[in-house]
């Protein structure tokens, strides 16, 4: 840093439909001397209109169009390396999550093989079943780390053609935004990734109970009685629910994280002339 | 139109017995508290049976058998000892299909043209089927080493008594793992049936329990703390209730829920052949079908035209005596069921809609609903919003493909879907966009073991069936 020049600091704001709004609510909470937006009840529904909004347009692009933007987010994070440096983020974790972005990418246009099969009927019918995304999916981002998570647990949800409202970890604020900021310029359409920033105690059971959630990661909440009790709100819409679990983000991913977002649906047509 | 001559199939191929215990640990054993419930036909109102009411203790006890047989046999036996056992059960299910077949149709009243040819051989393919899973877990994409869950508490409902039974046993014991089995109260003898088939085959004891009872077992038995996964198949209350008493747990729930499927006819459908399938998706099994065909959305250019032959040919079907090969619609299951039909019909009418029966004499006993057409209905309308599971069909109009798709996922549901077209391109484009686990293209209602069924949003979560059912019972 020149001397003399006064350095320009961020405003850290959350990320919704493609935005970066403030909260509604006009609070904030201090993280490592930055001032984060302390995200609402009002802003979660928010995000969840974001994310609803921008669900079946991003189901109906192409996988081929979904696995090129999703690279494209690891190349933007790749560009931004030196700045999740400064924010106190490990080099190899940076590397990891970028080729998290990479991995998953790739998964868009072969899940369908992977998950889906014809059936072998006892009579004359083409009988299909093919994966299809879930909708809208709420993630309790994991607080083990700032990036790898975080990735970790957002870009399996939204390759497949979900939507995503994120609740990002209270302590890594600023890499989860940063983060937000490479999705929003890697022609990832507004509203695929929603991050709000704050306190998920708060507003998880908010998103659990939301009645336009059709999936909840709790992967992040480590309080055991909040985690049942956001598994017993979702109950309500019967929302697909991934218990918090101790999970090893360095390790192979495998496609579980794929296939807790998925439903399958099976399609028959009789053959006949 | 020619009368057809009575054509009854003989209850005297079924042995029943006056009194039946609960099966645990390969034995038929009475209640701990000496309770009972008489299970009747519906057809009659005759008593068939009294059957053991379990309670807590009893479930309680069906558990540790379960699990005794889980860590001493079941669970260390290779694959292809267990997929012989699977093997042996659907064999003697076929040997004894006809027995099986009116049973089923006297506990439960549908016709036995459907127990003989539908229920009773599915179900025999469904173990068939797993059975041939059992040594090839690992091929089938959950991992190298798929492993059982362990004990398994299953709940099932009265619509297709021994076919439930078998979408459940048969997965489960092919992946590894034991069960405890809740019948529905009103339906337990072909469950009961299938205990001795598990000892004719030489099943070890404890692999497959029967607790039976009401609803108040089957939640003793989903909340029960020493099973490892929990599988029901019922009303969307009750799986509701299930998820609520899981959370916070480790145990895996799959959930088989309500529907409320729409069956879309568009203008260029041959009218015949979607008029079949209109009929198959709502009076197949009185309509008690999860995933029944129970809104029919047609195009508002051919609405008069297939709602003409439409009612011409469910003037035809044989309502009536469900042991008569002729009949195409036989009892509702229950006096409580058929007291919700009735309400949810009077309330179709009260809100507008126009009913319509053809005329059919009713049997004085037993409990009875007229097959119904209801036209002029809305999306508002409490018959085009909540599950009747009965022979009733609510129609609905729409001009364009979009509107169709609106109407049909206008529902919280999303079990089954059907549409009727000769275009392709329009049947795959419906496909993708129709918002359920089942879509049916120019048929409905047909099923098998290797394709998997399930539903989106609260129609549940799960497969069942396939090779994507298998996922539900391992870890």
């Amino acid at each position: 840093m020149p001397a003399g020049r006064l350095a320009v600091r961020k405003t850290y704001k959350l990320f919704v439909g493609g935005a970066f709004p403030r909260s509604e609510s006009g609070r904030t909470y201090e993280v490592r001397g930055a001032n984060v937006a302390l995200a609402s009840r009002k802003d979660l529904r928010d995000a969840v209109v974001a994310a609803r909004a921008a669900q079946p347009g991003w189901a109906g692009a192409t996988p081929y169009l979904r696995g090129q933007i999703l690279y494209r987010v690891a190349e933007m994070l790749e560009a931004r390396a030196a700045e999740f440096g400064a924010l106190g983020v490990a080099a190899a974790e940076v590397a990891a999550a970028v080729d998290r972005w990479v991995w998953y990418a790739g998964w868009a246009d072969k899940v369908a093989q992977v998950r889906g099969n014809a059936n072998a009927v006892a009579g004359p019918y083409f009988n299909l079943s093919v994966p299809e995304p879930l909708g809208v999916v709420g993630v309790v981002a994991p607080a083990d780390g700032p990036l790898l998570a975080l990735t970790s647990v957002l870009a399996p949800a939204v390759v497949t053609g979900n939507t995503a409202v994120v609740l990002a970890a209270a302590a890594h604020p600023a890499a989860a935004l940063t983060l937000a900021e490479a999705v929003a310029t890697a022609d990832v359409p507004g509203g695929v990734v929603n991050l709000l920033t704050g306190r998920a105690a708060e507003t998880a059971p908010w998103l659990a109970a939301h009645r336009d959630v059709d999936g909840l990661d709790l992967t992040g909440l480590t309080d055991a009685d909040l985690a049942r009790e956001c598994e017993s709100a979702a109950a309500e819409t019967l929302t697909r629910v991934r218990r918090p679990a101790p999970e090893d983000f360095a390790a192979d991913p495998g496609t579980g994280r794929l296939a807790a977002w998925l439903e399958t649906k099976t399609v028959w047509h009789p053959k006949g002339r | 139109m020619f009368a057809y001559a009575p054509a009854p199939e003989s209850p005297a191929v079924v042995d029943l017995r006056s009194h039946y215990g609960l099966f645990v640990g390969g034995e038929f054993v009475a209640p701990a508290a000496g309770g009972s419930r008489k299970t009747v036909n519906p057809a009659t109102e005759e008593v068939l049976a009294e059957v053991a009411e379990a309670d807590a203790a009893d479930v309680d006890r069906a558990v540790r058998a379960a699990r005794a047989a889980y860590a001493a046999v079941w669970g260390p036996m290779p694959g292809a000892e267990r997929a012989k056992y699977l093997f042996r059960i659907a064999r003697i299910l076929q040997e004894r299909a006809r027995e099986f077949a009116v049973l089923e149709t006297l506990d439960n009243g549908k016709p036995i043209r459907e127990s003989r040819d539908t229920d009773v051989p599915l179900a025999a393919a469904h173990f068939f089927y797993h059975a041939g899973w059992a040594d090839k877990l690992r091929y089938a994409g959950f991992g190298d080493a798929p492993a059982p869950l362990g004990v398994a508490a299953q709940v099932i409902p009265w619509n297709f008594p021994l076919l439930m039974l078998a979408w459940k046993i048969a997965p489960a014991l092919a992946c590894g793992n034991t069960v405890v089995l809740k019948p529905a109260e009103t339906t337990p003898l072909t469950a009961l049936l299938f205990a001795e088939v598990c000892r004719q085959a030489d099943l070890p004891p404890g692999v497959v329990n029967m607790v039976t009872g009401d609803g108040a077992v089957g939640a003793a038995l989903a909340a029960h703390g020493g099973v490892d996964k929990v599988a029901f198949t019922g009303s969307t209350a009750v799986g509701r209730q299930i998820a609520r008493a899981l959370a916070g747990t480790t145990r895996r729930l799959t959930l088989e829920l309500g529907g409320k499927a729409a069956n879309i006819v568009f203008d260029d459908a041959p009218v015949d052949q979607a008029v079949e399938g209109i009929v198959q998706g709502i009076f197949f099994n009185q309509g008690h079908v999860c995933c029944a065909g129970s809104r029919l959305l047609v195009q508002e250019s051919v609405h008069d035209e297939v709602l003409d032959a439409l009612r011409r040919r469910v003037a035809r079907l044989r309502v009536g005596d469900p042991m008569d090969k002729n009949t195409d619609l036989g009892a509702i299951n229950s006096a409580a069921q058929l007291a919700r039909i009735t309400a949810l019909a009077e309330a179709g009418e009260a809100e507008g809609a126009q009913r319509w029966s053809p005329p059919c004499a009713l049997p004085e006993r037993g409990y009875w609903f007229a097959p119904t057409v209801f036209t002029g209905v809305s999306t508002a309308h409490r018959i085009a919003r909540e599950e009747i599971f009965g022979p009733v069909l609510s129609v609905l109009t729409f001009r364009t493909a979009d509107e169709a798709v609106a109407k049909a996922n206008n529902t919280p549901y999303g079990l089954s879907a059907g549409v009727w077209t000769e275009k392709g391109s329009r049947i795959l484009a419906m496909a993708d966009r129709l918002r359920a686990g089942v879509v049916w293209a120019n048929t409905f209602n047909v099923f098998d073991p290797a394709s998997p069924f399930g539903g989106y949003r609260e129609s549940g979560y799960g497969r069942e069936g396939g090779r994507h059912g298998l996922e539900s019972y391992l870890a």
